[in-house]
């Protein structure tokens, strides 16, 4: 544990930019569970006389179409945006590493099946994918967490597989199985602390693809629906009025959209160094 | 590689594509037996079927059968190339989607190519020069590409390009309604248009395209820069590389004949990648632009729960990528002589 706080300050020292991902991580996590006792107005209370009024000393993102403060819907809309990408992530990373270190660590005629349906499962384009889910399984947010965990399973299978696969035969697995425990105890005792860390670096890469992909998917009008506040919904209701010089119901939002992804790619790079120094770039 | 052998591996290629196909069906056929209420209902010529009308069509589409029956007319409709019809539009979906593609496709392959043009240079550029301006130029572009959603970057073009410059048309739809449509011939305007020997219509089409396909271009460049750069400075420091510079060749054919086109061959894997993204975000910037294609023909569908044009775009945009990924690979076998001995 002191050689990683080590490490930690080392990679933190010499890029900085990490540790200012995750400031703004901490900011974001903030914003999730404090946001609506944050937020100056009522985010979902319109105030139509005063519409599409620009940026001002009291409403500092300007108002939307309904005279809703953009300030206080960007940040109330952090909470969803985060907990349907995490969610989405963590259900996608339990069940991909169990389906992935199982058969990595069977191998043989299971692995080689499993192994051809994830190949197709990636084989389609995914964001049309998981449109089409959530417009079969029906149009809530539920289904835009399983949908994003779905299209997501694959990576974290195929990460799984490889990295349990390497050390099947390694001396403490070949010691483990030697005292006599069961393959279960092996794979989720032994092998699974041990590919953790790898899982864990993709999982922080995959925190802003899966914010990229709801946010989409609510930008086209699946899953979160008007008024609840949510980013993509608002760059969507925004996007009517850019033509007309009104920027800031949209471009706020899908200003934090991008800071959001950015911050966590950010973070995946820094942990990936943490973890992995070779793989630095 | 010699023909003979490209030839058995095409066959391979081939072969592996069958089971993909087979699964984008039945995926599409599952979707559709995991939609909400009657199929029949979806199919229907009205939105207020007559009970006798239902009857049919549930017979009509074998709903009164087994599962595995279903999906042996399921495939056979396929074959004949009937998706169904569109409640939203009265016309059979195979004949809607078709008159939309090319739209999608005129967007795609133009953002495509602008595309390629800027991130193969600025990747090999970025490789040739570590820690150069270009470089660091490279990355930016790369992160920025990654974390900024299509849908915002494509707004952000409206307001500096459209509102604020004034340069770019109001972006909706892919020609000015008062110069008009060219002659339908390919479907593609610019092509139309120019057979049609007509410049103007010509650069109002090219002015109405130029944003939707920068927006996607913008989203597609940072894959292939970065594998660009990444390959490239693997080959750079190959072995047959300093020997090409040892010996004295001039620093071009080092860099263009020895490096780039060995560094090509994991690119023209991502280029197969980026295509299949492509296809997913087009339904994001289409809606963005109210560009006519299929994308946005699946949305207005999706609102108003008109299944079978939903379906219809599912298997359209898979049965795309898999031939897409299809030719990638056969290209792949032409460039790559080592491929053909494996397996």
């Amino acid at each position: 544990m002191k050689r990683f706080w080590r490490d930690a300050r080392h990679v933190i020292a010499a890029n900085p930019v990490t540790l200012a991902a995750f400031v703004l991580f901490v900011l974001l996590v903030g914003l999730a569970i404090f946001g609506p006792a944050l937020a100056p107005f009522d985010p979902i209370a319109s105030d139509v006389p005063n519409a599409l009024r620009p940026p001002s000393a009291k409403h500092w993102f300007g108002t939307d179409q309904l005279g809703r403060d953009v300030f206080s819907r960007v940040i109330v809309a952090t909470r969803i945006d985060l907990t349907i990408a995490v969610s989405a992530v963590a259900l996608s990373f339990a069940a991909g590493s169990a389906i992935g270190a199982a058969i990595g660590y069977l191998g043989g005629l299971v692995d080689r099946v499993v192994g051809q349906l994830v190949d197709v499962l990636m084989a389609f384009p995914l964001f049309v994918m998981a449109m089409a889910l959530v417009a079969a399984l029906g149009n809530t947010v539920a289904n835009i967490i399983y949908a994003t965990a779905l299209i997501n399973l694959p990576f974290y299978i195929r990460i799984a597989r490889a990295e349990v696969n390497q050390r099947r035969e390694a001396g403490y697995v070949l010691a483990a199985r030697l005292s006599g425990n069961g393959p279960w105890r092996i794979v989720l005792g032994v092998l699974l602390p041990n590919v953790m860390p790898t899982l864990v670096v993709q999982m922080s890469l995959n925190m802003g693809w899966a914010i990229l992909n709801a946010a989409g998917l609510s930008f086209i009008g699946l899953g979160v629906r008007p008024p609840t506040p949510e980013w993509g919904i608002m760059v969507a209701e925004g996007a009517s009025y850019i033509t007309g010089g009104r920027w800031w119901p949209a471009l706020f939002p899908g200003a934090a959209l991008v800071l959001a992804v950015f911050c966590f790619n950010l973070l995946g790079d820094g942990l990936r160094d943490l973890v992995d120094p070779r793989r630095r770039t | 590689m010699s023909g003979g052998r490209w030839l058995g591996y095409a066959a391979r290629r081939l072969a592996m594509a069958v089971p993909i196909l087979l699964g984008v069906v039945l995926f599409t056929f599952v979707l559709m037996r995991l939609l909400p209420g009657d199929p029949a209902v979806f199919f229907a010529s009205s939105p207020n079927p007559s009970q006798a009308e239902l009857l049919a069509l549930r017979a009509k589409l074998g709903l009164d059968r087994s599962l595995p029956e279903q999906l042996a007319i399921y495939v056979r409709d396929l074959a004949r190339g009937e998706l169904g019809q569109s409640l939203t539009t009265g016309q059979p979906v195979a004949r809607d989607l078709l008159a939309r593609l090319p739209a999608s496709i005129e967007l795609t392959v133009v953002a495509f190519l602008l595309a390629m043009a800027v991130a193969l240079p600025l990747g090999v550029a970025a490789a040739t020069r570590p820690n150069s301006w270009l470089d660091h130029l490279a990355r930016v572009v790369i992160t920025a590409g990654v974390s900024v959603p299509t849908f915002v970057t494509g707004i952000v073009l409206i307001y500096l390009f459209y509102y604020l410059l004034g340069w770019a048309p109001d972006p909706t739809g892919r020609i000015d309604v008062f110069i008009g449509q060219p002659p339908r011939v390919t479907g593609l305007l610019l092509i139309d248009s120019l057979l049609n020997r007509n410049p103007e219509r010509f650069l109002a089409a090219l002015k109405q395209l130029a944003l939707p396909a920068a927006t996607m271009a913008l989203f597609a460049i940072a894959p292939i820069a970065r594998m660009t750069r990444a390959s490239m400075l693997g080959v750079l420091s190959s072995d047959f590389v300093r020997t090409a510079r040892a010996l004295g060749l001039p620093r071009r054919q080092v860099l263009l004949t020895y490096a780039f086109r060995n560094a090509l061959i994991p690119v023209v894997t991502t280029l197969g990648m980026v295509l299949s993204y492509m296809l997913g975000a087009n339904v994001l910037v289409e809606k963005v632009f109210a560009w006519p294609g299929i994308g946005s023909y699946a949305l207005d569908a999706i609102v108003v729960s008109d299944y079978a044009p939903v379906q219809g775009f599912v298997l359209a945009v898979s049965a795309l990528f898999v031939f897409l990924n299809l030719a990638v690979d056969l290209i792949y076998g032409l460039i790559d002589p080592r491929i053909g001995f494996e397996r």
